[in-house]
């Protein structure tokens, strides 16, 4: 029989070692070849998405799935699984009962999961085409050849699919618009610019799955009558700037791109851009600026870039995770796809669930979950079961989601009637050690840093918000703050020039509304009561609950916890900083906080 | 010599505006910043101001006027990061090694970058020094990996 060995190689496993370890595969695999019943291959993947546990290696048929793998452990999966056909125990996940699960689907981050934009990411090495084609790549373009530009917008039209980059907008309309456009030169562009701090849906697709993200954008292109495209990618993400530029290549030299595609005589052809490191290039029309060579800074809209764009001509932007599932819809049809998700929100969504949170990694899921059921049962709860405090949806744009909304169902249209937004996809845990105050800074403080500088209220009313934002959490936070921050706030959602300034002020104007007590323990209390913020916390040592196993003192990077082995520590408040790295050390809950040294 | 080098990395590129942030990326790829020399010459070579190049430079945070040090560590602040201790590691880095974000050690070894997501959430706290990624950092394990980055200097 045959087996193959799955090694992920993404980046998240890359960074723990997964590349010594395919090596290793490989080597000995060749090496061992006296066992001729069994032939094996190695097949490097793109990411599995549960970059906590890796590095992941699966072996194929028996669907057995091993995480946190070493170099050492890759012989005892030859002998014991590529030879003996049995697994190796020990390497397996252990589900919330401690029990080992063997296959993918049984563990429990994976069970709830349905994969659409993410279906090969696992299953084929992203730089052989053969892969994607076996897993029925290209289906969705060839289809989409012998059809008609309005019958292909129409078909996305029935697919209810709408822009997975964060604002919603439905997909086909987009199209129409460029559709409609008589220029002899039109552009489509992938928007790969995934700049939302703790979302990597797009990287993860654009490094694991490359061809399905140049399959969407090519049927983009014969969509609204575009010959020529681009890709933005961030420059950071270096593995997915790789892989797109080696797929394009390929792609062509298969005839799937290039002068004649598929032999129908159409032209279709990509390059790949790599983005210099600016947030605000991820809004589209500052993304148009950046692919034109100039600064990326936003313009006033309209005219729409469907209408003028790239260089002038009608351009159409489409985010990642939106251009990987339309293979699919092309393939399969609009109604399948439509046939998933809640009334205004089809198909499934991609989340990067990270944080405080058990699981972390790479979700798909239907449209319409709940958070509860993404936060406690596909990411297991709170990490150390502590409280949950709040969620982070959206990036820089979205807001703060507390506990009493859990049971909304998540898509477009319920959390931004909340005052948050789904956004990309980014979903970021938080416990009740995370300071909201601090957490509506850290937002300010990345958006007054990315904001172009344009516009007056986006880059004064962010300046203006740091500044009492820094105040409060530093200490020096004053009667009337929450007021003016909520003033200022309300003033750029009216005035601002671009998406980025008008949601600017989300992240505040959330945390004001669901916490507005801890902003008021730092304003009024002198203290911080997730104990985060330095100048409002001190620390000390329960005695009764210090168990003396001196791990705090191990932790503490400035030496300011002393104590004897089995005795109660103690923490010298002259040396201490506040870093709370005894706090995290502790496993007994010894480690108490109170308010600013002497309140 | 710098000036062959450059006309090279320029020369990759057809004579258009579009390309100059790719060329620019590339210079500072090679040299760890971008020489004057480089935006005259480009300037010359895409056929426009070298004040239009130099706003480039200065607003995209992957560019940088400034020779940088021989390592560079980046620091995650990204969300994930940022709420597992990141601000713990940016202090951390400036008692080992005396500098703060974008600054660069009196020996030239070191510049310390925060840069707002990697895109390896899961790993949070994520430190990459040069092109090495280490997940879930720790104040604790910080001295060893900078030693032995200090000790390859040496």
């Amino acid at each position: 029989m045959t087996r193959t060995v799955l090694v992920c190689c993404g980046t998240g496993c890359l960074a723990n070692g997964s590349k010594a370890i395919a090596d290793k595969f490989e080597a000995l695999i060749a090496e061992k070849k006296a066992d001729a019943r069994t032939e094996c291959f190695v097949k490097r993947t793109g990411c599995n998405g549960f970059c906590e546990n890796g590095p992941l290696v699966k072996i194929m048929p028996d669907d057995i799935i091993y995480y946190k793998v070493k170099l050492s452990d890759v012989e005892e999966i030859i002998d014991t699984t590529l030879i003996g056909g049995k697994p190796v125990e020990r390497l397996l996940y252990k589900d919330d009962k401690g029990r080992p699960v063997t296959k993918q689907e049984e563990n429990p981050f994976y069970a709830p999961q349905l994969k659409t934009a993410l279906r090969n990411i696992g299953f084929i090495d992203p730089l052989k085409v053969e892969d994607y084609l076996a897993a029925g790549g290209y289906e969705g373009l060839k289809k989409a050849l012998t059809m008609t530009q309005d019958e292909i917008i129409e078909e996305v039209k029935q697919s209810g699919l709408r822009g997975r980059g964060g604002a919603g907008f439905p997909t086909w309309r987009k199209w129409q618009t460029a559709r409609e456009q008589n220029a002899e030169v039109k552009y489509v562009g992938c928007n790969g610019d995934e700049g939302d701090p703790g979302a990597f849906m797009d990287r993860s697709v654009l490094e694991g799955d490359p061809h399905t993200v140049l399959e969407g954008l090519a049927i983009a292109a014969l969509a609204v009558g575009a010959e020529e495209g681009f890709l933005y990618i961030r420059d950071e993400y270096a593995l997915a700037v790789k892989n797109v530029t080696a797929a394009i290549k390929d792609a062509e030299a298969h005839g799937f791109l290039g002068d004649n595609v598929m032999g129908s005589g159409r032209k279709i052809k990509f390059s790949v851009v790599r983005g210099g490191g600016a947030f605000v290039c991820g809004e589209e029309t500052a993304l148009i600026a950046s692919v034109e060579g100039k600064v990326g800074e936003p313009k006033p809209r309209p005219p729409f870039p469907a209408i003028k764009g790239a260089f002038g001509a009608p351009t159409t932007i489409n985010n990642v995770e939106t251009l990987a599932n339309l293979p699919v819809i092309l393939r399969d049809g609009g109604k399948k796809f439509a046939s998933v998700g809640t009334e205004g929100s089809k198909g499934t969504k991609v989340f990067a669930l990270v944080g405080k949170v058990k699981r972390t990694g790479l979700v798909e899921i239907p449209m319409g979950v709940t958070l509860r059921h993404l936060i406690y049962d596909i990411g297991g709860g709170i990490q150390g079961d502590r409280p949950f405090k709040a969620v982070q949806t959206g990036g820089p744009s979205g807001g703060c989601i507390p506990e009493n909304m859990l049971d909304l169902p998540v898509d477009f249209d319920t959390l931004k009637a909340k005052g948050a937004m789904m956004g990309s996809g980014g979903m970021i845990v938080m416990d009740d050690r995370s300071c909201m105050v601090e957490v509506a800074r850290y937002y300010i403080e990345f958006l007054a840093e990315e904001s172009c500088g344009k516009c007056t209220p986006c880059r004064e009313g962010l300046r203006q918000m740091l500044g009492i934002l820094t105040d409060i959490c530093e200490g020096r936070g004053k009667k009337g703050d929450i007021e003016l921050l909520e003033s200022i706030g309300e003033m750029m959602q009216d005035a601002c020039l671009c998406a980025l300034g008008k949601t600017a002020a989300n992240p505040v104007l959330t945390t004001i509304k669901y916490f507005r007590d801890e902003y008021e323990a730092h304003i009024s209390g002198h203290r911080c009561p997730a104990g985060v913020c330095t100048a409002l916390t001190s620390f000390k040592v329960e005695a009764d609950k210090c168990k003396g196993c001196t791990m705090c003192a191990k932790a503490c990077p400035v030496g300011a916890v002393s104590g004897e082995v089995k005795k109660p520590h103690k923490i010298d408040p002259a040396k201490c900083i506040a870093c709370g790295s005894c706090r995290e050390a502790c496993r007994f809950g010894a480690i108490a906080t109170e308010g600013r040294k002497g309140k | 010599m710098a000036d062959k080098i450059l006309k090279e990395i320029i020369d990759r590129y057809p004579r258009e505006r579009r390309y100059a942030l790719a060329v620019m990326q590339d210079m500072q790829r090679h040299y760890s910043y971008i020489p004057r020399e480089g935006l005259e010459l480009l300037a010359g070579h895409v056929g426009c101001k070298v004040a239009e190049l130099y706003s480039m430079a200065t607003f995209y945070k992957a560019l940088s006027l400034k020779p940088r040090g021989k390592h560079i560590i980046k620091l995650c602040n990204g969300t994930a990061c940022h709420i597992r201790g990141s601000v713990n590691l940016i202090n951390g880095i400036n008692r080992e090694l005396g500098i703060a974000p974008g600054e660069t050690t009196e020996d030239g070894e070191f510049t310390l970058e925060l840069v707002n997501c990697l895109g390896s959430c899961a790993l949070a706290p994520v430190m990459v020094v040069d092109e090495t990624y280490y997940g879930k950092m720790t104040l604790e394990k910080l001295p060893s990996i900078l030693g032995e980055y200090r000790k390859e200097a040496k």
